[in-house]
């Protein structure tokens, strides 16, 4: 991309960067009893390494975070099935999901969900496949 | 689960572990690991013979999708153990004889066992399967194994181009028989072959019976390499050595066979049955034979025995229908042409099995598999010699072998079509006689050819590669255990009348037996001087004369076209495809995506119009809305505006940000209407989009209004116009008609019951249509990897270029 001096961008970036991961984070996890989940988490995220792209340029992008977004597809993927298919081992059909409340030292009461590993499925494959495309397009010049 | 599934689909299971052994166990060949499977199944398999001998067989179900019909219900009967034999007895000689023939430094063994493992297991699906269903996946999958197998040396091209033969014809066969299926499923309402020959009967005089007759016949001739498909089966001798003794000669082209021996019960008794098995059987031997005669490689010469063997199995099959015909004969002499192709399906295996072995071991031994190039070779390998004089005499027809015995009753039952009164055959029948026996002179020449221009005659040492050499033990182990069955059987028959051959007949032909009746099969060296006997004189003695004078015939030999005519008539239906739809696609594909877009958007209205009118389904009630307050008026204003202020943009950069502002206005809506995961969704998205197009943009060409012609303005704006009203009026439609009860009742019941949670649009996502979310974050990420794909590609190209 352009050699673009912007300053405010660039310093913007470094704190906002942050908080936007964060934020997504939070959608994300939020999901199963508040507006969020998987796939608005995963754009957030995704949003966030765009803008990140779109301060900086791509060399720089691949040098902080050097993931290969195909690959975090695959897992993503692997995620889904593998929670899908898991309830088979329990001789329960495909993509039934079973939670809990469990107490953990320090966080407390939780409820635990496996349909929030399949929705980490989901998270996973939405930020590979828009970086995966995002990061193809911008690099063909 | 049953033992008996576990048999089946164990070589499946294996073949995932095969890679890994692989990997792990370096020096040790991977063969070695994949061997005692198929003796473990063998000897399994043997523990059923007592059931299938008295009579009984043995059935077990799973449940696959019951409400199709479709289960996978393994049975095992006469056909199917013999079958089940064949396919893990042969299949362990293989294996052996591929650890010492397949170098465990230059090949790709993981991959070679992996196919052969899919092979073992597809073909012990197809013959232990009752539902029709589940044996037709099996089915393709020994298609696409054979497939994999063929083109095992896939940087060959003749390697690729008999692998693709060979699936394109039987693929096209496995459909028909496929449509065969479905029309036996209209008429009987089941895919269970027992069920549907309990009612063979009632269903002899549906119309659908002939055509169900012809799919399936359609199947089994592409598979079996009957004329004229049999063109794939020559170009499949490709594969390596080991694979040819196995799939394209022991036991996948006898699916076919299998397949017509299962639905003469069903179809047996029409007469196009008869005629079309028998016929096309007959053809096929001498058709086959006469070819095999003129070839100089040493696989082409078994390829084309093989096709013509193929030929005289199913013949046998054909005439042994008739017997269906002749219930009423105490002595029912036409059963002795299932006994024979039973039997010689058997012999089949063993001779062809070690041949194809030892054509391997001179291959692997010399460098070379031309006859013109070979000779004399019977002092440097004697034992190979030895096992190809015994595999040949065999194929010949030559007492003692084995194939001795079955060409007898081959020679028994085509005497007896004469003797037929049914289907013209009174007149016609005498056909079958000579052909069959015309087709036995070429086939004792060219078994002749094969043992004796290879190792007797003059040794050749400056036309070889190698120094000629006997092969080391562990390649000769697979085929003398062969020829050791081909002189066994040969002695002793009668070891297999009772054990094999009776349950097997039980199974072709059961209505001809009553309660607790079995076949009395019983295989005898002399006859006495009958006719069958003088055949088999006259045989070898014109076959002698023949093989003699073998240059002279040569020339004549050679006026047989040498690319044939079906081969091309092949390739030009191959190309004459690929151009054509070329030509048609080049037609409306012409690399702008505006006329991509005009394409889809047309059809869209079209369709859309068509079924909104046509099902006369366009209503508007105002009943069930909502007041419309000063929020939404103002936000349709700035909708409305952005995207008219789009079409007069002067920039891109002003259009991409006009169109985000649209699309956030939009997900206000979303916020108005209170559903606040839509409206993040949307934001996020449109954030994404405009970062894209941004990111796009460096490489699309500056806006030109290129296209100012009136008469494409119009048609565009027609066009947009058309879809957003066609769109509105569906969208109109769909919340003034309510057809049923919605079912956001039951989501917004369940939602904290069932799934413990609170987010209604997030627990559907990954709960309720959970399996939705998981086909389209594939669909995603496919299409990231194409993209992903048509980007790179390109630009490799351009670097190469």
């Amino acid at each position: 991309m352009r050699n673009t001096n912007n300053i405010i961008l660039e310093t913007a970036v470094k704190v906002l960067l942050f908080f936007i991961a964060l934020y997504s984070v939070y959608i994300f996890t939020a999901g199963h009893y508040y507006p969020g989940g998987g796939f608005i988490g995963g754009l957030m995220t995704a949003g966030a390494i765009v803008l990140l792209l779109i301060t900086y340029d791509i060399k720089t992008v691949v040098g902080i975070l050097p993931v290969n977004f195909r690959i975090l597809t695959a897992i993503g993927l692997l995620f889904a099935i593998g929670t899908s298919a898991g309830s088979l081992i329990f001789d329960a059909p495909f993509l039934t999901h079973a939670f809990g409340d469990v107490h953990l030292p320090i966080l407390g009461d939780l409820s635990l969900h496996t349909a929030t590993l399949f929705d980490l499925g989901v998270y996973f494959v939405v930020v590979g496949v828009t970086m995966t495309i995002i990061q193809t397009i911008g690099e063909d010049e | 689960m049953s033992l008996l599934h576990l048999a089946i689909v164990a070589p499946l299971i294996l073949s995932i572990f095969i890679p890994i052994f692989n990997r792990i166990f370096r020096r040790i060949h991977t063969g070695w690991f994949v061997l005692p499977l198929p003796i473990l199944l063998f000897v399994y398999f043997l523990t059923f013979l007592p059931e299938t001998m008295s009579g009984k067989l043995v059935s077990k179900m799973i449940n696959w999708i019951p409400s199709l019909g479709i289960n996978f219900t393994a049975k095992v009967d006469g056909l199917g153990l013999l079958f089940s034999l064949l396919i893990t007895g042969i299949g362990a000689l293989v294996v052996l004889y591929s650890i010492y023939y397949l170098a465990k430094n230059k090949e790709m063994l993981n991959n070679f066992y992996v196919y052969l493992l899919l092979f073992m297991g597809a073909m012990l699906g197809v013959v232990l399967s009752d539902n029709l269903i589940v044996m037709y996946a099996f089915w393709e999958l020994t298609s696409f194994s054979s497939f994999l197998l063929i083109g095992y040396w896939y940087e060959r091209d003749k390697s690729r181009y008999g692998a693709q033969k060979s699936m394109l014809i039987t693929v096209f066969g496995g459909l028909a028989m496929l449509g065969g299926i479905i029309l036996l499923y209209i008429m009987t309402g089941t895919f269970s072959f027992t069920e549907i020959m309990s009612q063979a009967n009632e269903i002899f005089n549906h119309t659908l019976f002939v055509p169900a007759l012809l799919c399936i016949l359609l199947g089994a001739f592409t598979k079996s390499a009957q004329f004229p498909f049999y063109i794939w089966l020559p170009d499949a001798m490709e594969a390596p050595t080991p694979v040819s003794a196995y799939l394209h000669s022991a036991t996948m082209v006898k699916a076919g066979i299998y397949l017509v021996a299962r639905f003469t019960p069903v179809f047996g008794e029409h007469f196009l049955w008869l005629w079309l098995v028998a016929g096309v059987g007959v053809l096929t031997m001498i058709w086959g034979s006469v070819f095999a005669v003129k070839q100089t490689d040493l696989k082409a010469i078994l390829a084309f025995s093989t096709v013509s063997q193929l030929g005289l199995i199913m013949s046998l099959l054909g005439v042994g229908a008739a017997a269906l015909h002749y219930e009423f004969l105490d002595e029912n002499i036409y059963t002795v042409a299932v006994t024979a192709a039973i039997f010689h399906l058997i012999n089949h295996a063993t001779f062809k099995g070690s041949l194809f072995m030892a054509a391997g071991i001179v291959d692997h031994e010399t460098g070379t598999r031309d006859i013109r190039k070979l000779g004399g070779l019977m002092h440097f390998m004697p034992i190979t010699f030895t096992i190809s004089i015994i595999g040949a005499f065999s194929m010949a027809g030559l007492p003692p072998f084995n194939g001795f015995l079955s060409k007898e009753m081959f020679f028994t039952a085509m005497v007896h079509v004469t003797e037929m009164d049914i289907f013209n055959l009174e007149t016609l029948g005498i056909l079958f006689p000579v052909l069959a026996w015309i087709a036995s002179i070429f086939t004792f020449i060219y078994s002749m050819i094969l043992v004796f221009q290879t190792f007797t005659g003059k040794y050749k040492p400056e036309k070889l590669d190698k120094k000629p050499h006997e092969a080391p033990m562990g390649l000769l182990i697979s085929p003398i255990i062969l020829v050791s069955l081909v002189i066994i059987f040969g002695f002793f028959p009668n070891l297999l009348s009772d054990s094999l051959i009776s349950p097997a007949m039980a199974s072709i032909l059961p209505s001809l037996l009553g309660a607790g009746e079995e076949f009395k099969v019983h295989i005898s060296f002399w006859h006495g001087p009958t006719i069958e006997l003088f055949m088999t004189l006259g045989v070898i003695i014109l076959g002698l004369v023949l093989y003699k004078t073998h240059a002279r015939w040569k020339k004549i030999y050679k006026g047989i076209p040498e690319k044939l005519a079906l081969n091309r008539f092949y390739d030009f239906l191959l190309e004459g495809l690929q151009s054509a739809s070329y030509k048609v696609t080049n037609t409306y594909m012409n690399g702008s995506i505006r006329s991509y877009l005009v394409y889809i958007f047309a059809f869209l209205i079209v369709i859309l119009a068509a079924t909104l009118f046509g099902k006369n389904a366009f209503t508007v009630s105002t009943s069930n809305v909502s007041s419309i307050g000063v929020y939404e008026v103002a936000l349709a204003i700035l909708v409305v505006l952005g995207s008219i202020c789009i079409l007069f943009a002067k920039s891109r950069m002003t259009s991409i940000i006009l169109l985000g502002a649209v699309g956030y206005t939009v997900s206000l809506f979303y916020v108005l209407f209170r559903a606040p995961d839509l409206a993040l969704t949307q934001l996020v998205i449109e954030t994404i989009s405009v970062a894209l197009f941004l990111v796009c943009f460096y490489h699309l060409p500056k806006l030109r209004k290129f296209e100012t012609r009136m008469r494409f303005k119009l048609m565009n704006a027609l066009i947009s116009v058309g879809v957003g009203a066609i769109v509105t009026l569906i969208a109109l439609s769909a919340h003034s008609s309510k057809l049923f009860d919605s079912i956001s009742r039951y989501y917004v019941e369940n939602t904290y019951t069932e799934a413990a949670g609170k987010n209604m649009v997030n627990v559907i996502l990954v709960d309720f249509r959970g399996f939705d979310t998981l086909f389209e974050i594939t669909v995603l990420a496919i299409a990231s990897l194409g993209i992903f794909g048509m980007i790179k590609l390109r630009l490799n190209r351009r670097n190469e270029g």
